[in-house]
């Protein structure tokens, strides 16, 4: 039978000229598709890759489960933290905290050095050798330095960088370059903004270490791994009563270490992303096929009937029209997926600048691919659905019979006198839109979601922008923070004004502190700050400064929620250093920062509190800028002094990093929003253009010019972009609130904002979009076939 | 009336069919007998708004009555599910529509075997295309195609699946007399050589000398039958 023979079937060669000849919807809509599947495709398959990297990483390095800080504890002690229950592991280190003087760098950096055994042979968190050689164990001044600290300076094995011990300016020779699972993520104690320029992590020889610290037979920092199934709790439980003579600071489990912690919640906001987003996008295609779809069908109502006249059965033919969804899905996810993977391979990238890993591989699993297929796939089928369903219930009587014209009726508008004298093109824009309000309707909100995707990716540079400002010219406005390595009697504010270049200083006082309320509790610093700040200054996410009330602590609303407590309530402050007191403080207010947690005092009543007079243990210092370099020189001579944070650089290097990240986010945002744009405003158009052809060309032959023409399809297209624009802010911010609600973590407490600048701006995209969508119309508008649309019928 | 000892194809009986329209129903039939014979040429004459499309669709499975039964051999179209209705129609019925109907995207021979992949022992495409004289337009599309040689394709895509009954709704309506001749020319040839069962509806009074027998409805009634002595060729009809 010749059938037999046919490689492809009469139907299928139907849908294939059908889905050409709407090529420019079915391709606008593949689009949309497209750029959910690539988003999808790029956020899951990096959450994958990180996750499996880090999995890797942490087993093969043997990253701890539990780690502890303490002033100073006889080494003995490691023995009787092994008999705890559940512990598998014990090791223990000399970590301390310096002032690195960083050749070519005219501010003083901070550093970290951590004693290793020889050889590197660390039983937990063993760093891994990138590059040179171990230290030579008979060489105190031999170092492996941290990769992204020697890649921001361009240092290797050779290179020197000089380290303020006691007051002594020590030089460290890098001998090599080291990565470690507990560093992935490396930032200066108390920063939230990464800078590896100015901050380093040293590993060095025990015996040096211990000697210039005065460690010898003790340690100040452990780590253990646990046996699976041991609960962290009782560990750190027992742990703390352990270390608690020694000036233990408070054991955390693995989850709450800075770098673990940062890590895992970029993993999880990877994750939500990669799902969010992307089901916006295909919710968003569902709807433009089912339009598409419905409006190709109806002009294919006199076939559908034909071909049940000839005996074609509704199963066979709605299978037939789902296919032409599945068709164009995809197109779009194979496409979305080839630049999806690109994409990943381009965020992978970025992710090697914030986080270091010893291999960073890129992987698209099959889970995420033939999940972002399946999810277009069964989306496409959603859309096409209802539009197919509604088709195929056509009577096959109804092909013996000549379409009947479409009904119209005068438009509410035109009831009013006022419309009446509108020009006969507004009034036929107006009738249309009216007669089909659903669709109408429909495409008002397609293009009200390209504007949220661009409100809200707009609106994100608004927010990091809002988030510098908050941080660094009303909260922190000094030039510099300078953190002693010890408290210092109130007599230190002088020595402190009288270095060079210092206009003003404000003493605080950093109580580290482990704050609990019963069962919860969360081990941070309590910062005391003057009655009325001039520079440090607590900042509410309305952008009001906060005033501290006289007495009583003052939590960040993160910490209030956290702990459970709010104003009237009280917290136990469990004083991590000296004689280590516990007091019961009342909690004066929350305040609603941008911060995660933090909890604030005024250093009066702060220093009531713990008995003493004007201790304090950092300062934020005004300086003059032509005398910058002086007092760098300076600090990095003072024995006191911890760290130094100098705000410019801190700001130069965040903005760098990025600016990088930033403009590729945004470049996607806009691109993808453009797309949806354009997508849904292309087949509005063109379902504008398929169903009025008929009535447009007779137009024409009537003598209207094509100027006169197109306007009417172009006002049309106009009044729905114009009428999407608020529904799309509306959407937009309600969404961004929501996303940003996924973003809230212990870190960050970010306020989503819209500036009237990000609304022009995404208003200016979605227009544009919309114009470029109805310019391709127009030139399809050209050339109508006047003869061939008036002699066919529909 | 009936040749002797041949079994109708089709015994409808009593048929009517109501439409409601509103407030207002419309009386499409109003109890119509019919039967049909097999290798029978009929043709349908009748006023305009008379029933005649109301009765073929009837007859074709495309539409049920609202009383009245219609049986075809041995199946009851009026009880019929939607889903036995396609098979008959898929199995036994051919239909020609006033409007054609070809499928835009596809090739006259594409159309055809629209028909031809769906039903057992068909002819092939280009067979029933050159049953009705199209051997040279196998591959052009219905755009490419005069309004007659899109009606005879239409001819060959009823055909084309050597169908039992063919019913024709208007073939010529859209056609100039010589376009309609040529139309006619097939359906007869195809009556005459496959033997189908033939219903053909028109306005045209002069195509009634074609026919076996002539039905004339009027009102949604059947005004009269009249069995034609001699059948004249499409050639001979003078319009
Ligand atoms: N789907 C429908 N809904 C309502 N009324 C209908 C419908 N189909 C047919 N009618 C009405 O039923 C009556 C018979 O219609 P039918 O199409 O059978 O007439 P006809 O004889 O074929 O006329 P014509 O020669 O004009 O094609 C007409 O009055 C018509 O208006
Ligand atoms: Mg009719």
């Amino acid at each position: 039978m010749v059938s037999r023979r046919r490689r492809i079937s009469a139907l299928d060669m139907k849908l294939l000229r059908d889905l050409w000849e709407m090529k420019g919807q079915a391709l606008a809509i593949a689009a949309v598709i497209a750029a959910g599947v690539t988003m999808f495709v790029a956020y899951l398959s990096n959450f994958n890759s990180l996750e499996r990297t880090l999995s890797n990483y942490y087993e093969r390095q043997r990253f701890a489960d539990v780690f502890a800080t303490a002033q100073r504890a006889p080494q003995r002690v490691a023995a009787r933290m092994a008999d705890i229950p559940g512990v598998v592991t014990v090791d223990t280190r000399v970590v301390a905290d310096v002032t690195i003087d960083v050749p070519g760098l005219d501010e003083p950096a901070s550093g970290r050095l951590v004693s290793i055994p020889p050889g590197g042979a660390s039983p937990l968190n063993a760093p891994i050798l990138r590059r040179g050689a171990w230290p030579d164990p008979a060489r105190p001044d031999e170092v492996v330095a941290s990769e992204m600290f020697c890649e921001a300076n361009g240092f290797g094995p050779g290179d020197h960088v000089f380290a303020i011990i006691n007051g002594r300016r020590r030089p460290l020779t890098i001998v090599g370059v080291g990565l470690s699972p507990e560093y992935v993520y490396s930032v200066r104690p108390g920063e939230i903004f990464t800078d590896n320029r100015r901050y380093g992590i040293f590993w060095m020889n025990r015996q040096a270490l211990a000697s210039a610290f005065d460690m010898e037979g003790g340690f100040n920092d452990v780590a253990l791994t646990l046996s699976p199934g041991a609960s962290d709790d009782e560990v750190i439980g027992q742990l703390d009563r352990l270390l608690e003579p020694y000036g233990g600071l408070g054991a955390y489990p693995r989850r709450l270490q800075v770098s673990a912690w940062t890590l895992s919640n970029e993993l999880t906001q990877l994750q939500t992303f990669g799902l969010v987003t992307p089901m916006i996008f295909l919710a968003v295609a569902a709807f433009i096929l089912n339009i598409a779809l419905a409006r190709a069908l109806a002009l294919q109502r006199a076939q559908i009937a034909a071909l049940k006249a000839l005996g074609y059965a509704n199963r066979e033919l709605a299978w037939h029209y789902v296919k032409w969804a599945l068709a164009i899905a995809a197109i779009g996810s194979v496409a979305g997926m080839a630049v999806g993977a690109w994409l990943g391979v381009q965020m992978i990238e970025l992710y090697n600048e914030y986080f270091r890993f010893p291999m960073l591989e890129y992987r698209l699993s099959i889970d995420v691919a033939a999940g972002s297929m399946a999810g277009s796939l069964l989306v496409a089928a959603l859309g096409a659905q209802s539009a197919v369903r509604r088709a195929v219930a056509v009577p096959p009587a109804e092909a013996m019979r000549p379409d009947s014209p479409a009904k119209y009726r005068p438009s509410i508008g035109e009831r009013w006198r006022v419309f009446r004298r509108l020009p006969q093109a507004s009034r036929m824009v107006l009738r249309n839109v009216e007669r089909q309000p659903v669709r109408a309707a429909m495409s008002v909100v397609g293009i009200g979601f390209a504007g949220a995707v661009l409100l809200i990716g707009f609106s994100f540079i608004d927010v990091m922008n809002v988030l510098i400002d908050e941080q660094f010219m009303y909260a922190m406005r000094q030039d510099v923070t300078v953190t002693f390595s010890r408290p210092l009697s109130a007599g230190a504010v002088h020595a402190v004004s009288r270095l060079p270049g210092v206009i003003d200083v404000e003493p605080m006082r950093i109580v580290p502190a482990r704050l609990r309320v019963g069962h919860r509790h969360r081990t941070l610093a309590v910062t005391g700050l003057e009655p009325a700040p001039r520079l440090h200054r607590v900042v509410e996410r309305s952008g009001r400064v906060f005033t501290l009330p006289p007495d009583g602590l003052v939590l960040s609303k993160m910490l209030g929620e956290v702990l459970g407590v709010g104003p009237g309530g009280a917290v136990r402050v469990e004083v991590l250093e000296g004689a280590r007191p516990v007091f019961d403080v009342p909690v004066a207010a929350l305040v609603d920062d941008s911060m995660g947690v933090q909890a604030y005092m005024r250093l009066d009543a702060l220093h009531r509190l713990m008995r003493e007079g004007g201790t304090l243990t950092a300062a934020a210092l005004m300086v003059d800028p032509g005398r910058v370099d002086a007092l760098n020189a300076a600090l990095k001579q003072l024995p006191a002094v911890a760290g130094v944070a100098v705000r410019d650089a801190t700001l130069r290097s965040f903005r760098e990093t990025m600016a990088e990240h930033m403009n590729l986010i945004i470049f996607f945002n806009v691109f993808f929003a453009g797309v949806i744009a354009f997508g849904v405003v292309y087949n509005a158009a063109r379902v504008s253009l398929s169903e009025r052809g008929r009535e447009l060309a007779s137009l024409r032959v009537l003598g209207y010019t094509r100027g006169e023409v197109a306007l009417i399809l172009v006002g049309e297209l106009a009044l729905l972009t114009v009428l999407s624009l608020p529904l799309g802010a509306a959407v937009g911010y309600a969404l961004g609130v929501y996303i940003m609600t996924i973003f809230t973590n212990e870190v960050y407490r970010l306020p989503f904002l819209v500036t009237p600048q990000t609304v022009a701006w995404t208003f200016l995209t979605v227009i544009a979009a919309a114009a470029v969508s109805a310019l391709a119309v127009r030139r399809q508008l050209d050339r109508l076939d006047l003869v061939g649309v008036l002699k066919s019928r529909e | 009336m009936s040749p002797p000892g041949e079994e109708p194809v089709f015994v409808a009986r009593n048929l009517t069919k109501v439409y409601p329209m509103g407030e207002v129903e419309v009386h499409a039939l109003r109890g119509v007998d019919f039967d049909l014979y097999p290798r029978e040429f009929v043709v349908l004459l009748g006023p305009s708004g008379s029933g005649k499309s109301t009765l073929l669709n009837i007859l074709g499975g495309l539409d049920v009555p609202t009383s009245g039964s219609v049986v075809y051999r041995d199946h009851n179209l009026t009880t019929a599910n939607e889903a036995a209705l396609t098979e008959y129609r898929r199995d036994h019925v051919g239909f020609v529509f006033q409007f054609y109907n070809l499928i835009p995207s596809l090739t006259a021979r594409e159309n055809v075997a629209l028909v031809t992949e769906i039903v057992d022992d068909p002819m092939t495409p280009a067979e029933a295309l050159g049953l009705v004289g199209l051997t040279g337009r196998l591959d052009h599309f219905p755009a490419q195609l005069s309004g007659g040689e899109q009606q005879r394709v239409a001819i060959a895509r009823a055909i084309a699946k050597r169908p039992d009954v063919l019913l024709c709704d208007e073939p010529t309506g859209a056609l100039d007399i010589t376009t309609g001749v040529v139309v006619l020319e097939a359906i007869a040839r195809v009556n005459r050589e496959l033997g189908t069962s033939t219903v053909v509806i028109t306005h045209n009074a002069a195509i009634a000398g074609m026919a076996d027998r002539v039905v004339r409805l009027a009102d949604g009634r059947v005004a009269s039958v009249d069995r034609n002595a001699t059948r004249i060729s499409a050639r001979e009809l003078s319009w």
